[in-house]
């Protein structure tokens, strides 16, 4: 294997499938995940806090599940599904999550509820009737510096009722 | 920030990875989950000329027990590790040690190998490691080697992986009869770096305990075992718990702009008395 060179700006085609769709894009293998959605594929939910980690604005789901699209370089993004915020929402129909945080004041800025919304959207996927503090827990890698959270816990805790609500069937069918 | 430039390789298979590592080693990092590596690169404290991006390597991807182990791919995410029930069984130290790291996203994408690799002095996987006495595979177009936990972390941030050999395995021995296990971390931030973290083994039980080992994290630039907890002579829990954390607040601690000696040493007096008292309760 011969060796490279060090500054390979050269771009690759990397191709994605976002948001159930594939999408091909031409990128320096340096390039982020989140990088790439945000100027090559114009989705700007995901957004750049820290971009080292900690803050989780930038958290999207990969395979179901939320990760730090801050800390993924975007050849490693190949091969998995990755879904946005963008993805919430069926056409004008905004998913019961988001239709929460608007209800109960679960964002002020708006820089964390992408990652916010994502990241409750798994946790209601596998723990349906959660405890408060089971969704605080859950959120706990997300960092907030508007609302003090506790708006954001709500939402999540309404969101939940609701969810549970249309998921169970109408009483009188078979 | 953005990491600078590299030159990027994503072999697709084990040998692929090591031909790699064989020509350009030297010259390369190992991208595992890269929740450690990535973060570095980003803030520009890392800038390898090559990134090797194992992500591919699913025969890497695996949890065995055994009778007398317990065998983990180096590739297995820390969120696997965390959902496995199994694993509470065969090795309860690791199994509680596991949801202490970082974020729950950060699980969904770090690996063990990755954590072992890397040897950050407060991580959970290098201390549990050095705590059970357990052992590293790594793999070279030469062949393995199994290095035994003592013998792989030389430093801050230093292992005996060379250049050329990749982390394939991380093993930790069965839990073993008439033990108790606990691990303690104070952080200042639920998911933050551990100032002071403690991991626990004893032998015995609660009215005579045998012997612990007591290894500690945080307080220097990998995993300290503590010294003096051989023999403890059928020592009631109380006094195991008071014997122990007297040694572990002996243990020489850094200081640094997240906490003073002093209170590096109180915090491992504190947690090393709680971890030995919880792991000496019976299970209910």
């Amino acid at each position: 294997m011969s060796t490279r060179e060090h500054n390979d700006l050269r771009q690759h085609r990397r191709t994605l499938t976002v948001n159930g769709e594939q999408r091909s894009v031409d990128v320096e293998d340096r390039k982020l995940l989140l990088d790439t959605l945000r100027e090559d594929l114009e989705l700007t939910g995901a957004h750049a806090g820290c971009e080292h980690g900690v803050c989780g604005a930038c958290t999207v789901l990969l395979d179901g599940v939320p990760v730090r699209s801050c800390l993924m370089f975007v050849g490693q993004a190949e091969g998995h599904e990755i879904e946005t915020v963008e993805s919430l929402a069926d056409g004008d129909e905004l998913h019961p999550l988001q239709a929460s945080f608007i209800e109960n004041l679960g964002f002020q800025c708006g820089y964390c509820t992408p990652g916010m919304l994502l990241t409750a959207k798994e946790f209601l996927a596998r723990n349906p009737d959660p405890t408060e503090e089971e969704a605080r827990e859950a959120i706990s890698g997300n960092l907030c510096r508007c609302t003090g959270y506790m708006g954001i816990v709500q939402s999540i805790m309404k969101a939940a009722a609701v969810m549970r609500e249309e998921s169970t069937p109408e009483r009188g069918d078979a | 920030m953005k990491p600078p430039q590299f030159h990027y390789e994503r072999p697709e298979s084990v040998i692929g990875a090591l031909g790699l590592l064989d020509s350009d080693g030297d010259r390369a990092k190992v991208l595992a989950g890269g929740q450690s590596l990535v973060a570095l690169m980003n803030l520009r404290l890392a800038s390898p000329e090559i990134v090797v991006d194992i992500g591919r390597l699913d025969d890497l991807r695996y949890v065995r027990a055994t009778d007398s182990s317990l065998d983990i791919g180096a590739l297995t995410t820390q969120a696997t590790i965390e959902r496995d029930a199994s694993i509470a069984d065969v090795c309860p130290l690791l199994a509680e040690a596991i949801g202490h790291i970082g974020h729950s996203a950060i699980r969904n994408r770090g690996t063990i190998g990755g954590s072992i690799a890397h040897a950050d002095p407060a991580a959970e996987l290098p201390l549990v490691l050095t705590a059970l006495e357990g052992e590293v595979t790594v793999a070279s177009s030469a062949g393995s080697r199994r290095i035994a936990a003592a013998d792989f972390f030389h430093g801050f941030l230093m292992t005996a992986v060379e250049p050329n050999e990749l982390v394939t395995e991380v093993s930790f021995p069965s839990a073993g009869e008439n033990r108790g296990f606990a691990f303690e971390e104070f952080a200042r931030r639920p998911g933050d770096f551990a100032l002071v973290s403690v991991a626990c083994r004893v032998d015995g039980d609660t009215d005579s305990v045998h012997s612990a080992r007591v290894a500690l994290g945080g307080v220097a630039h990998a995993a300290v075992v503590v010294e003096g907890l051989e023999d403890l002579r059928g020592a009631s829990a109380e006094d195991a718990a008071a014997a122990a954390g007297e040694a572990a607040a002996a243990v020489a601690a850094v200081a640094d702009i997240h906490g003073t000696t002093e209170y590096r040493r109180h915090l491992a007096r504190k947690l090393t008395e709680r971890a030995v008292r919880r792991a000496l309760t019976p299970r209910s």
